[in-house]
């Protein structure tokens, strides 16, 4: 049973959280303090930087506008994250089906996701009403469907060939080698693609918003504050991007551990 | 005569004038060239030669993974086809492939699940195997928490699973360390004796080609073909004294000469 105890030994080594968090908090706080005094003591102007005690008061005194614009922003970026990964999850699927439709489309799909797509973000404000969630929305749908499609095609695709070896002796039908193999393995890819999918869909939502709307959104707000030479403002509306770009990424990381809690990338942190 | 060929009377595996080749970008491959073997049901038979001999080729024809050029496999009487659509085929590769997404019991229902059978009988079956492999306390764990000699039982739980009439192993301790390997062989020799299934075992190993079988088949490269088949007769059950016995050494060093005079040891 030795083999056993080094089973376990090999699961167990969990660092404490106190040990795991301390370190990121201290760097944290220490660009803070560096952000801080380097300002002062260089005397760089608020426009080019301001400090971080600025930005907070700025924060806590504009919240009332932020918090809804962040909020409106956030919409947008979550509905057209849902669209895109969907669509790109059932597209994957559709043609992972048809092995020729995959390989024919593959090639453009890989060359659409090169290409810049929230260059679309003007023409996206002509196609539909420029006061509603849908053009910041479209784009954003655009810009997460390529990054997931591709990888769950990828994912589909790149089996163990000793797993589909196996499932022939076993008498397994095409449905079979889908459902037990194929979806299960592209599960890791198709998460890898989620999380790139939410740092772009909030990057895509504040650009299409730079491009006009007439409501208060982030976009809008940061282009407006920086003309007014309001910098301390549209920092705390950057401030409110990053928070939700965060909030999205952990979102998603929280269900990856739920549904694939057997993958290597979930298992990094545990080991010492 | 129709007795002979009658399905209950056939031997378990009948390899007849089997030849492969493969064509590749560099050219034909003569892989196999007429090869003959005859599996007695419930024997235990090695396969052994050096690297390109054809060895998991012949292994991958009766496992009908792949399709012979030329000659015909039959076992249990069938086609290897058919053999194969009646799932008379349990395979145990080089690495242990487990499902990493699965766990270790979910791991050993796969098969059972792709038959159709019902969840109930499914876990039943998967926890009997796993009690056959000394694995019970391991079922609600992943693959990648247990240590190679461990994933390997699991699969030859995994393999078992079905209660196939032959199984087909792959250089299954290949990956292992010389101390987990002597154990997993008494392990497999424990479950054949357990089940009486019939088993066509790669290796390159001498010591382990002739303390597992009751025959080990030599083969010989460009082409693949039968060397010479060396019987190992060895008293049953075999065990860490066997290793030791002088019968055992004769028995190694016959094999060694026939694998030198097809140019290997």
């Amino acid at each position: 049973m030795i083999e056993a105890a080094a089973a376990l030994g090999r699961s167990g080594g969990v660092r404490t959280p106190i040990r795991r968090y301390v370190p990121a908090a201290l760097i944290f706080l220490g660009g803070l303090l560096l952000w801080e005094l380097a300002v002062r003591v260089f005397d760089i102007r608020e426009f080019l930087l301001p400090r971080p005690t600025q930005i907070a008061a700025a924060f806590v005194d504009k919240f009332s506008v932020v918090a809804p614009a962040g909020w409106l922003t956030m919409r947008k970026a979550m509905l057209g994250f849902a669209i895109g990964a969907t669509a790109g999850v059932l597209v994957a699927l559709l043609t992972s089906r048809w092995r020729l439709v995959s390989d024919a489309m593959m090639p453009f799909a890989i060359a659409v996701n090169s290409t810049p797509i929230i260059a679309l973000a003007p023409i996206m404000n002509n196609w539909f009403p420029i006061t509603s969630i849908w053009p910041g929305a479209t784009v954003v749908a655009l810009v997460v469907f390529f990054p997931v499609m591709i990888n769950m095609v990828r994912g589909l695709r790149e089996v163990d060939p000793g797993f589909l070896e196996l499932m022939e002796s076993y008498g397994a039908t095409p449905r079979d080698l889908q459902g037990k193999v194929r979806i299960p393995n592209s599960l890791p890819y198709v998460f890898g693609a989620f999380k790139v999918g939410t740092t772009l869909s909030v990057i895509a939502a504040i650009v299409s918003e730079y491009f006009g709307g007439t409501r208060t959104n982030l976009g809008v707000y940061i282009s407006q504050q920086a003309a007014l030479f309001h910098f301390s403002e549209a920092w705390a509306a950057i401030l409110v991007a990053s928070f939700s770009g965060i909030v999205l990424y952990l979102v998603i990381v929280t269900v990856e551990r739920l549904v694939i809690p057997w993958h290597a990338s979930m298992r990094a942190t545990e080991q010492t | 005569m129709a007795a002979i060929t009658s399905p209950a009377m056939a031997p378990a595996v009948a390899v007849s004038r089997v030849s492969k080749t493969f064509d590749s970008a560099a050219g034909r491959v003569d892989a196999l060239a007429n090869v003959d073997l005859e599996v007695g049901r419930g024997e235990f038979v090695s396969l052994i030669g050096p690297s390109g001999c054809g060895k998991s080729t012949l292994l991958r024809l009766i496992g009908n993974l792949l399709e012979p050029s030329a000659g015909s496999i039959r076992v249990n009487g069938k086609t290897a086809h058919q053999a194969r659509l009646d799932r008379e085929y349990g395979m145990v590769f080089q690495q242990a492939t487990l499902f990493e997404w699965r766990s270790v019991l979910h791991n050993v229902e796969l098969p059972l699940e792709v038959m159709g059978r019902e969840k109930a009988d499914r876990e039943a079956t998967a926890k009997q195997m796993l009690d056959l492999v000394q694995l019970s306390e391991f079922g609600g764990h992943y693959p990648y928490q247990l240590s190679g000699g461990m994933q390997q039982r699991v699969a030859i739980a995994r393999a078992l699973s079905f209660q196939p009439s032959i199984l087909l192993m792959d250089e299954p301790f290949g990956a292992l360390d010389e101390m987990t390997r002597e154990r997993m062989q008494a392990e497999v020799l424990r479950i054949w004796s357990k089940t009486g299934t019939t088993v066509v075992f790669v290796t390159h190993s001498i010591p382990e080609a002739v303390f597992l079988s009751r025959r080990v088949v030599v083969m010989s490269p460009r082409p693949g073909r039968i060397a010479s088949i060396v019987d190992v007769d060895l008293p049953q059950p075999r065990s860490d004294e066997t290793r030791e016995s002088p019968r055992f050494y004769e028995k190694m060093t016959e094999v060694r000469e026939a694998l030198r005079g097809v140019g290997a040891a």
